[in-house]
């Protein structure tokens, strides 16, 4: 009784099989039905996550957020959903119809594809294929096409020097991401998801810390998201890469952050803080989904706290930042990862004397770049600007008339 | 095991066909009112001077392709971190010594001022 989902799955493909179907049509239809349901789930999380987002940018900015459209204004996306669903679609003289119509389709579904693979619980998952993680890297990177789409053929030099931006910050912070996932699945020895959840005993955060705060780094500029929001830097090139996009089609590209931000949530949540596991989660698979929508909301919390502290970074900041330091400090985390994991294979340890030596290994190399950035750039002595008092109001000196 | 890349497919016509009709469908309810103003490209309201399609800045150029030979070197670390189990001593640190030519190759690119904005 613990496992209501599959049990529903299988009194369906039961139903089909007793209405006489073939059975390889019964599987299709069935898997087919489990797509649609993932990626439903999807969109209706979107929905929801229009609210919470526009909540705590609310509340983190002193203000109340949306609260007039229904209690607490949780109606507020539905009426979001009617006005842009009403907005007319305009395409600009010159522009190539067919890509730029085809882009916001693209930058959705790059983001639905990964749903495919993540493990909601033990047993719910919509695949569970053996290569989850490059499968995760191939689709991610659709959006970039998506977004080079949409910046070239709206033939709108604003569009394309977000895109430009695009291809240099997502395709460059794509490196330290697949670095930071290797770590990981060396740790898992498989690249599928629910096997890297099953081997996070403890969780991975704790064998690689290092690798989880790259990972959460680099998905942000995937993301494209403040501070790393240079493809739409609104103060600089309108709004980048979508500024000739109106109605659905901006639609599509905002609910594609929205739902993207969430789902480098579920991927940290997957990769390191254990999934869908937790005190029962083995036998009762709706407690697994609990866990990892609360595991996923910290990640998701996270990211959107940093966006709304920090402010914009500059193009060639963001780049050295990249390929000066993330690269190299992942690959520097990949190698002693491996080395350290071998050689404690090789003594045989307890597994808590692996975690604290995993632990302390990576404590040790972050101590070590915090050392190395001290001596390349010496601490510049915090300048006191000293500043005359000024009196707020000044009384006016009395004349003599 | 089939059954899994087949659900993938599937997935691929499912997430490809809702947003699909999310874009399709405001062509049914939204009004549709074309004219010459509103097609223009918009530059802030200034009149567009010449071709949108302009030259670039080469370092872009520059990042994509030092972008691809990393990540064509990663693609083979991946069956390296899966089979590590299965390894020997000798096979790990092969592995490690292809990072660290890795490493060099960045640091190459780097003295070769590649990695330079300005």
């Amino acid at each position: 009784m613990g496992d209501p989902i599959n049990l529903i799955s299988q009194w369906f493909t039961n139903l089909l099989l007793g209405w006489g179907l073939a059975e390889n049509l019964v599987i299709v239809i069935s898997l087919a039905i489990g797509a649609a349901i993932v990626a439903t789930l999807g969109m209706i999380t979107v929905i929801a996550l229009i609210w919470v987002e526009r909540k705590i940018a609310g509340r983190l900015q002193d203000r109340l957020g949306p609260n007039r459209a229904g209690p607490y204004g949780l109606l507020q996306p539905f009426a979001d959903m009617i006005k842009i669903f009403t907005k007319e679609i305009t395409t600009p003289d010159g522009a190539d119809k067919v890509a730029f119509n085809i882009a916001p389709v693209l930058a959705m579904a790059s983001v639905l594809l990964i749903w495919a693979v993540i493990p909601f619980a033990a047993t719910v998952v919509g695949t569970n294929i053996n290569v989850g993680v490059l499968y995760i890297v191939a689709v991610g990177s659709f959006g970039v096409i998506a977004v080079l789409m949409a910046g070239w053929s709206s033939n709108n030099k604003f569009a394309l020097l977000g895109a430009f931006r695009a291809v240099a910050q997502m395709v460059s912070y794509e490196v330290p991401m697949v670095i930071a996932l290797l770590v990981p699945v060396l740790l898992a020895r498989s690249m599928g998801m629910n096997d890297i959840v099953a081997a996070q005993t403890p969780w991975f955060i704790i064998l690689a810390p290092l690798a989880a705060l790259i990972f959460l780094i680099t998905s942000m500029a995937e993301v494209g998201r403040a501070p790393f929001d240079l493809i739409e830097a609104e103060s600089e090139i309108v709004a980048g890469f979508h500024t000739e996009y109106s109605g659905m089609g901006f639609g599509m590209f905002y609910v594609s952050e929205f739902l993207h931000v969430w789902t480098i949530g579920a991927l940290i949540a997957t990769f390191f803080l254990g999934g869908w596991s937790g005190p029962g989660a083995e036998n009762l698979p709706i407690l697994g989904i609990l866990y990892f929508y609360i595991k996923t909301f910290i990640g998701y919390f996270v990211i959107t706290w940093i966006r709304l502290s920090l402010p914009r970074v500059r193009i060639d900041q963001l780049l050295a930042f990249n390929w000066k330091f993330l690269t190299p400090l992942a690959l520097v985390v990949l190698i002693v990862t491996a080395i350290v994991d071998k050689s404690l294979e090789m003594v045989g340890v307890e597994r808590w004397a692996y975690a604290l030596i995993m632990l302390a290994a990576n404590l040790l190399i972050g101590w070590a770049t915090v050392l190395i950035l001290k001596a390349i750039e010496p601490a510049r002595a915090r300048q006191r600007v000293e500043f005359e008092p000024r009196p707020v109001a000044v009384a006016p000196k009395p004349t003599d008339n | 095991m089939l059954d899994n890349w087949l659900y993938i497919g599937l997935f691929i016509i499912v997430a490809l066909f809702i947003p699909a009709v999310a874009v399709f469908l405001p062509r049914l309810i939204a009004p549709r009112k074309p004219n010459a103003i509103k097609q223009e490209t918009y530059e802030c309201g200034i009149e567009t001077v010449g071709d949108a399609w302009v030259q670039f800045k080469v370092q872009y150029y520059i990042f994509a392709l030092v972008f691809l030979v990393f990540d064509i070197e990663l693609v083979f670390l991946f069956p390296w971190a899966v089979a590590f189990d299965k390894l020997p001593l000798f096979a790990v640190m092969e592995g490690v010594l292809f990072i660290t030519i890795l490493l060099v190759g960045l640091l190459y690119v780097w003295r070769k001022g590649a990695l330079e904005w300005a």
